[in-house]
């Protein structure tokens, strides 16, 4: 007789320790909510591991957690977030995203219609990149021991022929192309923060950027030195860590550096300085100056890149300084970002 | 973005820059200190110092509220915050303020202090009304540009009968400061430095008003001009400042007309004479002692009073003997002049008051002005 097992009840259930006891309720979760968010012919053989093969060439690999607080946020949740993240950066090696491992840490009382929701939304971010999840784990905590969830991605992808973008790559003369408006991320998710609530109409621009990147290599090849995606610590931590990385340093020109009004006011408000607040759908493409022109044009060609613009080049510099013009007429440092401006932003 | 974007017009400061290269004589040195960090912040973030001729200088005053706070009352609030039934609402920026011996409010609630920051005296009053077991103290602290909100925050406490709720109350006055500044040159054997006009305080004169200059300006023989934050403001006030100079003049003239008046808003300055009384002296980092620079809560208020009802003790400690604040605070010595800064004294692990805040003189230099310090090729 086959042993009688309850439905989950999403709508009104939660996780439980039993959840993470590696029973048949772990199962049951397992099965009932990852997989059918998830769907691939990996997952369903229902290994420990999944086995696939890849052809020739250069891999890629790269994890990165997630602790994002709030849970969801205008433009996304913790689980578009965790896909997007590492197929980023993943993309910015110039390589093409394959498949994503994705582990779960549940606090009990987590609700299961907000883990199928951020589920399905993880589902969704990976048939959107093109990519699949083929292989997790679900671990649950006693109550305050996480903050509702906790997710960890680790990726790998492959690397087209004769590509090898590396942040040591930038030479004196490149230009610095960035995809679109800075700070969207940072200033969504500080407007939904409890004790700071403001209303605004900027939503996070969390994107997957592998295809753009893909339209990128394809219009400038090897002439792209580097990608970057600034996420925490913004356009300033990124190109600060290039400076140093290639022993140079850059110039900027604030008037190109495209930001949204609603980011701009908001920072304004707080005190903030938009080229230190995070993004997780913008890179930054350090371009030989003669592909240029051709990259650009790729990127504004794509829905995520059409606010791409060239703000600047690097010079040479042996105090690896990011210098910008202002708008205003002066000049000024643009440094790495100081202190804890925003915890858990990612 | 509107009401900022007009501030902040290249093409006009182009023309006032001109303006100010022309008028200056160039025989004649041209010696401000910009009172307040928002000025300092403005000067450094739209590089103005790239459009003043050479003779006209800015010399960073000690107007950054974080900044001028001695590290014992930093001691002190880290020692109440320990306290297992205090929670301690703060600004963010007063985190990593250095106390003594390489702590800071940060550290303390690493180490497990309850230590909240907020964005407004609102918050302080929302956690105490979730808190009601707790005892929250909200860190006040600023010129006189905050301590209306915190008079109100006292107003709503005893409205809404918490008692669990006080205030630690560190607020300053700027006015006694910018005397001290021009008047007791010999504190810390500094020496004199020669100012020849001051770029008012913004937002503190929105409160107070242009009047209380007045003496000052009469009394000293040197020209205040009342200045906006925005960077236009602060070159408007320049050419104002080179022109009193120019024609030996010393009044208080108000750039910041849009926004402050000569008498100040009077309902905020009634909230605050009614529940704050000054201090005989407070200690401001930099500066020392200060007679009559401090407020404290008045004694119908003293159960709002965190340093009445957990009978809390001044704290002094020295500061750093190498660290140049003091100096820089009066404009006697610039930044790059400080043994530490830019080594051991950096935005990330700040020694001095100076390199606290963004606002400081010595973490705005480093943060966006200190390419200049090095023959670089300039931002074409």
């Amino acid at each position: 007789m086959k042993a009688y097992q309850r439905k989950l009840d999403i709508r009104n259930g939660c996780v439980d320790l039993s959840h993470g006891s590696g029973g048949r309720a772990m199962a049951q979760l397992i099965s009932g909510l990852f997989h059918e968010a998830f769907g691939n012919e990996w997952l369903a053989r229902g290994n420990d591991q999944s086995a696939f093969d890849v052809g020739a060439g250069r891999m890629v690999m790269t994890t990165d957690g997630y602790v994002v607080s709030p849970l969801f946020f205008p433009g996304g949740n913790i689980g578009s977030l965790a896909v997007h993240g590492t197929v980023n950066d993943i993309a910015m090696a110039g390589a093409r995203p394959l498949y994503l491992s994705a582990s779960f840490i549940i606090e009990e009382g987590f609700r299961f219609a907000d883990l199928k929701m951020i589920a399905e939304s993880m589902g969704e971010a990976a048939r959107t990149a093109d990519v699949h999840i083929v292989t997790g784990d679900t671990k649950v905590v006693e109550r305050g021991k996480a903050d509702g969830l906790f997710i960890s991605t680790a990726g790998v992808g492959v690397v087209p022929h004769g590509l090898d973008l590396s942040a040591e790559n930038a030479r004196v003369g490149d230009r610095v192309l960035i995809s679109g408006t800075l700070g969207d991320h940072g200033v969504a998710i500080m407007s939904k923060r409890q004790n700071l609530a403001f209303e605004t109409e900027i939503v996070s621009d969390s994107a997957a950027l592998n295809d753009l990147v893909a339209k990128m290599v394809e219009a400038g090849g090897r002439g792209i030195r580097l990608m970057r995606d600034p996420t925490r610590g913004g356009l300033a931590a990124t190109l600060n860590e290039i400076a140093q990385q290639s022993d140079l340093g850059f110039h900027l020109r604030e008037e190109a550096i495209p930001l949204k009004p609603g980011v701009a006011a908001a920072c304004e408000l707080l005190g903030l300085d938009p080229l230190h607040v995070a993004n997780e759908g913008k890179l930054v493409a350090i371009v030989a100056p003669e592909n240029a022109a051709p990259v650009l044009a790729a990127m504004r060609a794509h829905p995520l890149g059409r606010d791409a613009a060239d703000i600047g080049e690097a010079v040479a510099d042996d105090h690896h300084f990011v210098q910008m013009a202002t708008s205003f007429g002066g000049g000024r440092i643009v440094d790495w970002p100081s202190g804890e401006q925003l915890p858990r932003i990612c | 973005m509107k009401y900022a974007d007009e501030f902040r017009d290249k093409e006009i400061a182009l023309g006032l820059a001109k303006t100010i290269r022309a008028e200056a004589d160039p025989q004649k040195l041209y010696r401000f200190m910009e009172f307040c960090g928002g000025h300092t912040h403005a000067i450094s973030r739209y590089g103005l110092e790239d459009m003043l001729p050479k003779n006209v200088r800015m010399i960073h005053g000690p107007g950054c509220p974080v900044c001028v706070l001695p590290a014992g009352r930093i001691d002190m609030a880290i020692r109440l915050a320990e306290r297992p039934d205090v929670i301690l609402c703060v600004y963010g920026d007063l985190m990593r303020v250095p106390g003594s011996q390489g702590t800071s409010l940060l550290k303390a609630k690493a180490r497990g202090a309850d230590i909240r920051m907020v964005y407004s005296t609102i918050d302080a009053i929302r956690i105490a009304e979730d808190n009601p077991g707790r005892e929250v103290v909200f860190f006040a602290i600023g010129f006189e540009t905050t301590t209306p909100p915190t008079a109100v925050m006292i107003r709503l406490a005893e409205k809404k009968q918490l008692e669990n709720f006080t205030v630690f109350c560190n607020h300053v006055l700027t006015p006694p400061a910018m005397q001290n500044i021009l008047e007791s040159p010999d504190i810390r054997n500094i020496g004199r430095v020669e100012i020849d006009g001051f770029v008012g305080p913004a937002h503190v004169s929105t409160i107070i008003g242009t009047a209380p200059y007045e003496f000052f300006a009469e009394e000293f023989g040197k020209p205040v001009v009342i200045a906006g934050f925005e960077p236009l403001d602060m070159m408007q006030a320049i050419l104002m400042l080179v022109r009193q100079v120019n024609e030996d003049r010393h009044e208080v003239e108000n750039q910041y007309s849009r926004a402050v008046n000569r008498d100040g808003n009077l309902r905020a300055k009634e909230e605050v004479s009614d529940i704050f009384e000054l201090r005989d002296q407070f200690e401001w980092r930099g500066l020392g002692q200060v007679p009559y620079s401090g407020l404290k809560l008045k004694r119908p208020y003293a159960i709002y009073d965190a340093e009445v009802r957990f009978d809390m003790h001044e704290l002094r400690v020295d500061d750093n003997p190498a660290c140049e604040c003091g100096a820089i605070l009066r404009g006697v010595k610039k930044p790059v002049d400080c043994k530490l800064f830019g080594t051991v004294c950096t935005p990330e692990t700040p020694i001095g008051s100076c390199m606290v805040s963004s606002e400081g003189a010595c973490a705005a230099h480093w943060t966006h002005g200190r390419f200049r310090d090095h023959q670089q090729r300039r931002v074409s």
